[in-house]
């Protein structure tokens, strides 16, 4: 059974030993000359700032991450059913069917609270006037 | 098994290995060509015949180059990061069947590296990998434009990753096998392209998103983040994120071929038997390759909140319901008959069709009376 992966592990035992050989057979080539100008980030001539290591995003990237849970969980859990679907039936479809439309609802949900728009949410025309004129007042 | 069994392993890897990285040397130059074609440039001419081995020559150059390690760099994490962008794009063409197989000594040689009971899942489960990569590379550097190009790109695999994964699931209920050759199998008679279009289109969007390349290059969106997460390398580690997007191309590109083109399928003489199915194959994966090259050179760039738009209010509502509409085009028939289905699926049509025709009527007047204001 696990003997299947066998060849997989060698493919990768391959690629790894390439990447690890090319690196190191290169690190030995290359010349080395590091200067501060060099070695400092990419910005364009100003003095680089950091931005706090892994601590502050926007906050829109943590909803999609849960977005994402939520779908792809829910798609790992169509994989079993599409294998065995053939042999549920109509049992299966109709399951699936309000498996499906109860995922879709939170989908409308989502959508209308606007957790799917990239930029900043808006929901109702009302407030959207709103914005607007305190945008042009300000 | 015995030694002549491992040699044929170690073989066959080692084949599948160099051609891969062969593949990805004629592949950049193939799209630099192509590209250059299609803006009546001519292209690299320098290296070689017509060019042919500028990726080479640039390949070479950037062994030789200095690396430069910034100073505020996470090293461990910073030299890792290429090495892990570039394993799962080389394990994932793991279980494509590129053959039907040869007979070599007596023994069956398969030309696929490893027949898996879950090939799909695992084909996912590697793509879903390749955004650790970005990821590290992007955090690792220590750099703003690094740092910005990494979680885009990340945002923008995860939610498109969720779309390919429902066009897999509807070639998974035509076929019911996850693995890979009894996928190919099933479609002896008709290519699943033919029933599973929407699927195969929404397999070859959501590819060209998972693998960053044009019109959603955005990671790598030169006009905003530079280069995006590979800003900081340099040398031989750049080399390795270049040959790793590649590899990806080639594997999306061989995935799509498998799962919807019929894999190595295709009418042949008898002569040479074991060589026309790699042939077709090739031929295919090419034949994929330049449609995505065309796209390269056709379309312009999303915005970025466009694409994340597309991804999740067109590609996985759609994805959805075509899973849905699989499920009853094989199920229904089966237990009401065919008339019904059929007459019921023209009636479903009719009634989507009369509702879109209003919704854009009705959307034309909101925008007529809203105008003058």
């Amino acid at each position: 059974m696990l003997s299947e992966y066998l060849p997989i592990v060698v493919l990768a035992a391959l690629a790894l030993a390439f990447a690890v050989a090319s690196l190191v057979v290169s690190s030995l080539l290359r010349p080395h000359r590091p200067t501060p100008a060099k070695l400092a980030p990419y910005e364009c001539g100003i003095e680089p700032q950091r931005l706090p290591k892994g601590e502050r995003f926007p906050v829109k990237f943590y909803v999609l991450a849960m977005l994402f849970i939520v779908f792809d969980v829910e798609t790992i859990f169509l994989f079993p059913w599409a294998v065995g679907f053939r042999r549920l039936g109509l049992f299966g479809l109709v399951e699936m069917v309000v498996f499906i439309g109860l995922v879709f609802v939170a989908y409308l949900y989502v959508w209308r609270e606007g957790g799917l728009d990239w930029n900043e949410p808006v929901r109702r025309s009302g407030e959207r006037e709103q914005v607007g004129e305190a945008l042009r007042a300000g | 098994m015995d030694w002549l069994d491992w040699l044929l392993l170690a073989a066959r890897v080692v084949v599948v290995f160099f051609v891969l990285l062969l593949s990805v040397i004629l592949l950049v130059w193939v799209e630099r060509k192509v590209v250059a074609d299609m803006q009546t440039r001519k292209g690299p001419m320098r290296a070689g015949p017509r060019g042919v081995l500028v990726s080479l020559a640039d390949g070479i150059k950037l062994f030789f180059k200095e690396g430069i390690t910034p100073a505020l760099a996470d090293r461990p994490v910073y030299l890792i990061a290429p090495i892990v962008s570039m394993l799962p794009a080389f394990l994932a063409f793991a279980v494509i069947p590129f053959g039907t197989g040869v007979t070599l000594f007596g023994r069956r040689v398969p030309f696929q590296i490893a027949d898996l009971n879950v090939g799909i899942l695992w084909v996912l489960a590697m793509s879903s990998m390749m955004v650790y990569g970005i990821v590290l590379a992007g955090w690792s550097s220590g750099s703003n434009y690094p740092l910005l190009g990494s979680i885009r790109s990340s945002a923008q695999m995860i939610s498109y990753e969720v779309g390919m994964a429902l066009a897999l699931v509807s070639v998974l209920m035509y076929s019911g096998h996850l693995r890979m050759t009894q996928i190919v199998a099933a479609q002896d008679r008709v290519w699943n392209v033919v029933p599973q279009l929407p699927a195969f289109v929404i397999y070859l969007i959501a590819g060209l998103a998972e693998t960053n390349r044009p019109p959603f290059d955005l990671p790598e969106a030169e006009t905003e983040l530079v280069a995006g997460y590979h800003t900081e390398y340099s040398g031989i580690k750049f080399a390795m994120f270049y040959l790793a997007e590649y590899l990806n191309t080639v594997t999306v590109a061989a995935i799509a071929t498998t799962l919807f083109l019929g894999g190595w399928r295709g009418p042949h003489p008898e002569h040479l038997a074991w060589l026309w199915p790699i042939l077709w194959f090739v031929v295919k994966v090419l034949a994929i390759i330049y449609a995505y090259i065309w796209i390269r050179a056709t379309l312009p760039r999303f915005r970025y909140d466009r694409l994340m738009a597309f991804g999740w209010k067109v590609l996985i509502p759609f994805g959805l319901v075509w899973v849905l509409a699989t499920g009853a085009v094989i199920v229904l028939p089966d237990v009401y008959g065919r008339r019904p289905v059929v007459i019921g699926a023209a009636a479903v049509l009719a009634v989507v069709l009369l509702l879109s025709l209003l919704w854009s009527a009705l959307a034309r007047r909101r925008e007529t009376v809203e105008a003058p204001s």
